[in-house]
């Protein structure tokens, strides 16, 4: 069983909650589910889709074909009619769209008039939503305990009203329609359903992050948001900066104070960051940028989706500087990754990035659960007693391994002293050239090895024996596995995939690190073996020229025998990246 | 009591001899010494410039940061520790031209940050260029046919935007500088002292002589609490030049509105990461 629906309308029509709702009842039903948000970047107007896939086995990406469509505005009919399957059947609300469909794959279900006969037209929504659970002959017991504790607030009329008009959109797809044939039952334990954003941000809570700094822009905002929500619980303080310029320089001196500290933005507002990673990097101050990338130059797509950023990323800032760049592929990597690097954004005192993109911002995925244990908190500041009977302290010693003791001001006579100038031990400006080098040696020469060493290998997945092999990185890591599997019959295929993108871990033995791995997917410290093994390898991006491709020869001296780049703005759905892979391989062999 | 050796860090100022600087460095030095704040509880922010090396010549918790970019760290130093004492030093390039988004933000959120703005009306560090402050006119290397802007009045910005401490002190009066100060510290609320500092070296027009035939203190029973007329003195410039408080007002400081940190300091509360495990289960 594999089911996709998709909801589409113009943004305001409320396609949202309904995709998020039924997404919460098959998660809680124990479905493995994937969902992804297609939309513009306006309030109200326009053509947005909400996909929601569920399955009794695991999922990590879209299909193009769907099995029930919602189609709240007629361009989700002339759009997407086509992408229906066989059996697919599209609910519209024929006197709302003043149009009548004919054909069995095409039921009116009236969501305006059965949502008036319960009291009020405002209960469309959750008459369509009970009409697809309707039709996929799924109790609404889950349903009506969403309804109960979304609505709870709002009084018990308008409980009781929205749980009739689900019953009765409900029940009306049941009545309507004999075709439809889905019989989903409740499956397992439920599951947690858990998208990017709050992948992100819960691993900012689980990491100690107490100050949080942006500007909003789309897609880090939702981030902003969550933590916002969380603020007064965990100790928070998030503040909204006037700009870019003011949110990194806020997360720097709040890190300076003695908490851990982290800003959100995407390309354009890193863009004006730049200075202040720099500044960072000088100061030898921890801090943590998400940076969710988006398609550009400029302004771009801004509401879509693009791996356009990995070599701003690494390469963004005057001057030579420590950095750690991550990019998660699942929403669970995210929350691992972000709590490493924060981890080690203290240890070495450096900027770390935990790099996105909308896709993986706004998709949600299911999990039994998260690992906690892996969770890692060490507190790297030196406080308290200890703090107290440090003498002689010097904010940037020089140091066997280059990390200096990193006091928190105001908490011993001791001075935290720091300067953006090239400055000396005590962290006073300097100009002579011995003090210069040593400095450089310290801050950056001592700690890159070390920090390299932490950096875990890529993922493999696929047949042991593997000779092809798909590359990839942050967010296509589900897409791209669902390729493989969908190809395993027809050739020893596997995939690569890389989240600890700088420094790679290249002529280093690397950890698997603390980083859970999922079934079926193992760390491959060998990597580079295995690609020089292999009959063929391809790299997946979703840029125009393969950043990723390019980065990694520079740094490996090996290049891909192909590449498929996607630049669209939009993500891959699992049929279409086959089509290119199959074509691409189709060619090489 | 800390003596004023004990802010005297002993190394040689890079300035030019007869800077207004070394007269603010003095100022500030008795100022904290008479307020008795230890070198350990306070921070000073700078940015980039002549002024933005002050801190190194100054013994206590120092962030020399970026030009320009000042408030958005002494904000952040401020909110993570609210007993500790912050003060931003800025050139008026710094400021006011590079960092003034900054300064009308810091303004509205009303941190309880102190601004000393070191206005030589000029870019020193840079060389004689002319800052948001230079006179019309003004000629300069890059600006042969004289400014053409208007200077940029930061008092009767700050009086708009209601901030809640202004003040203006002078290089060249040391005594009624330093009380400037340690009012503006023992101040509840954001406090902008606009420093007037002759650069020797560069700004030939407004020197000490210049000055201090405009200078005059605030007459005692001025009422810096009046918007209006406050508004009225901040708009005086040319023939007379007012320094004292101009305008205060008591709005609420924005670490008292946090509630996070209505009790403690941010930095001194516990962390809480195992929390996330109940969180986790909200996603269920
Ligand atoms: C982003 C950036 N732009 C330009 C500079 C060069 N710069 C350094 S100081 C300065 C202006 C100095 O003038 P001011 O702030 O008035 O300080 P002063 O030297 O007069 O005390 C400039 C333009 C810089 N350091 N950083
Ligand atoms: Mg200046």
């Amino acid at each position: 069983m594999d089911y996709s629906i998709k909801i589409g309308g113009e943004a305001g029509q409320g396609i949202q909650t309904i995709g998020d709702t039924l997404a919460k009842v098959f998660s809680r039903s124990g479905y493995h589910v994937f969902t992804h948000q297609d939309y513009e970047s306006r309030i109200r107007g326009g053509h947005n889709f909400y996909q929601v896939r569920f399955s009794e086995k695991g999922i990590s990406a879209s299909r193009r074909r769907v099995d029930i469509i919602v189609a709240l505005d007629r361009e989700s009919i002339t759009r997407h009619r086509d992408e229906l399957s066989d059996n697919g059947v599209l609910i519209y609300d024929a006197a709302d769209l003043k149009l009548v469909l004919e054909g069995d794959s095409f039921l009116d279900v009236p969501f305006t008039e059965i949502a008036l006969r319960q009291g009020s037209k405002i209960l469309a929504n959750t008459v369509a939503t009970g009409a697809v659970l309707g039709m996929l002959r799924v109790e609404l017991d889950i349903f009506e305990k969403i309804i109960d504790d979304t609505f709870r607030k709002k009084g018990d009329e308008i409980v009781e009203a929205n749980r009739r008009a689900a019953r009765a959109g409900h029940d009306y797809a049941v009545r309507n329609c004999p075709k439809c044939a889905f019989i989903p039952s409740q499956f397992g334990r439920p599951k947690l359903l858990i998208n990017g954003v709050e992948g992100i941000a819960l691993g900012a809570l689980a990491s100690g992050c107490r100050f949080y700094a942006a500007y909003p822009m789309t897609p880090s905002t939702g981030i902003m948001n969550y933590l916002a929500g969380k603020a007064k619980e965990y100790g928070l303080i998030v503040e909204q900066a006037e700009d870019e310029i003011a949110a990194i320089n806020m997360a720097i001196g709040a890190s300076f104070a003695g908490v851990r500290a982290m800003t959100g933005t995407a390309g354009g507002g890193f863009a004006l960051m730049v200075e202040g990673l720099s500044l960072a990097g000088m100061t030898e101050t921890p801090i943590v940028i998400a940076l969710g990338q988006r398609p550009a130059p400029a302004t771009g797509l801004p509401t879509r989706t693009e791996q356009g950023d990995l070599l701003f990323a690494i390469h963004a800032a005057h001057g030579e500087f420590p950095r750690v760049v991550f990019a998660p592929g699942t929403p669970e990597q995210a929350l691992f990754l972000t709590n490493k690097a924060f981890d080690l954004a203290e240890k070495y005192q450096i900027p770390t990035f935990v790099v996105f993109d909308q896709y993986l911002a706004d998709s949600a995925w299911t999990f039994d659960g998260f690992d906690v244990k892996r969770i890692r908190y060490r507190d790297y500041r030196i406080r308290g007693e200890e703090w107290r009977q440090v003498t002689a302290y010097k904010r940037h010693a020089f140091t066997d391994n280059g990390i200096s003791p990193l006091g928190v001001p105001g908490q011993s006579k001791n001075l935290v002293v720091t300067d953006s100038d090239e400055h000396d031990e005590e962290g006073h400006i300097i100009e002579d050239a011995e003090t210069r080098v040593s400095m450089v040696q310290k801050r950056l020469l001592r700690k890159l090895p070390q920090i390299r060493r932490e950096i875990a290998p890529p993922l493999f997945y696929g047949e042991e024996g593997a000779d092809t092999l798909l590359v990839c990185w942050g967010s296509l890591y589900g897409i791209v596995k669902e390729v493989v599997d969908a190809l395993a019959n027809v050739r020893k295929i596997g995939m690569l995939h890389f989240s600890e993108l700088f420094p790679l871990p290249v002529g280093s033995v690397a950890s698997a690190g603390d980083i859970p791995v999922p079934t079926g997917v193992r760390p491959e410290t060998d990597f580079l073996s295995r690609l020089k093994e292999a009959k063929a390898s391809l790299c997946v991006e979703q840029n125009a020229t393969g950043q990723f491709e390019r980065f990694f020869r520079a740094e490996t001296g090996y290049a891909f025998d192909h590449a498929i780049h996607k630049y669209d703005g939009r993500p891959f759905t699992v049929e279409e990246l086959l089509e290119k892979v199959s074509a691409c391989l189709g060619r090489l062999l | 009591m800390p003596a004023l050796d004990d802010y005297y860090r002993g190394k040689t100022p890079a300035w030019c001899p007869g800077c207004g600087n070394f007269a603010i460095l003095k100022a500030f030095q008795q100022a904290m010494a008479e307020l008795a704040i230890e070198p350990h509880q306070f921070t000073i922010v700078s940015g980039i410039g002549q002024a933005g090396k002050f801190p190194h010549y100054v013994l206590c918790n120092t962030f020399n940061g970026l030009h320009g970019r000042t408030l958005p760290v002494a904000t952040g130093i401020r909110l993570v520790n609210h007993e500790m004492l912050v003060i931003a030093v800025a050139g008026d390039g710094d400021c006011y031209g590079e960092g003034g988004n900054h300064l009308v933000h810091a303004m509205r959120r009303n941190v309880n940050l102190k601004l000393f703005v070191h206005d030589n009306q000029i870019y020193g560090l840079t060389k004689g260029q002319p800052s948001p402050t230079s006179g019309e006119g003004m000629i300069t290397k890059n600006q042969p046919f004289g400014v053409f802007s208007e200077p940029l009045n930061p008092i009767a910005l700050a009086v708009a935007l209601d901030c809640s401490f202004v003040a203006r002190g002078f290089a060249g009066d040391i005594a009624f500088l330093k009380d400037l100060m340690k009012a503006a510290i023992r101040h509840k609320g954001f406090a902008l002292l606009d420093i007037l500092q002759p650069c020797v070296t560069f700004n030939k027009v407004n020197t000490y002589e210049w000055y201090r035939q405009r200078v005059y203190r605030i007459e005692p029973d001025y009422n810096p609490e009046e918007k209006s007329s406050a508004f009225q003195r901040a708009l005086e410039w040319g023939d007379r030049i007012p320094t004292g408080i101009l305008y205060r007002n008591d709005r609420p400081l924005l670490e008292e509105r946090i509630p996070t940190i209505k009790d403690v300091p941010l930095v001194l509360q516990p962390i809480a990461t195992a929390r996330v495990e109940k969180t986790i289960l909200e996603f269920y």
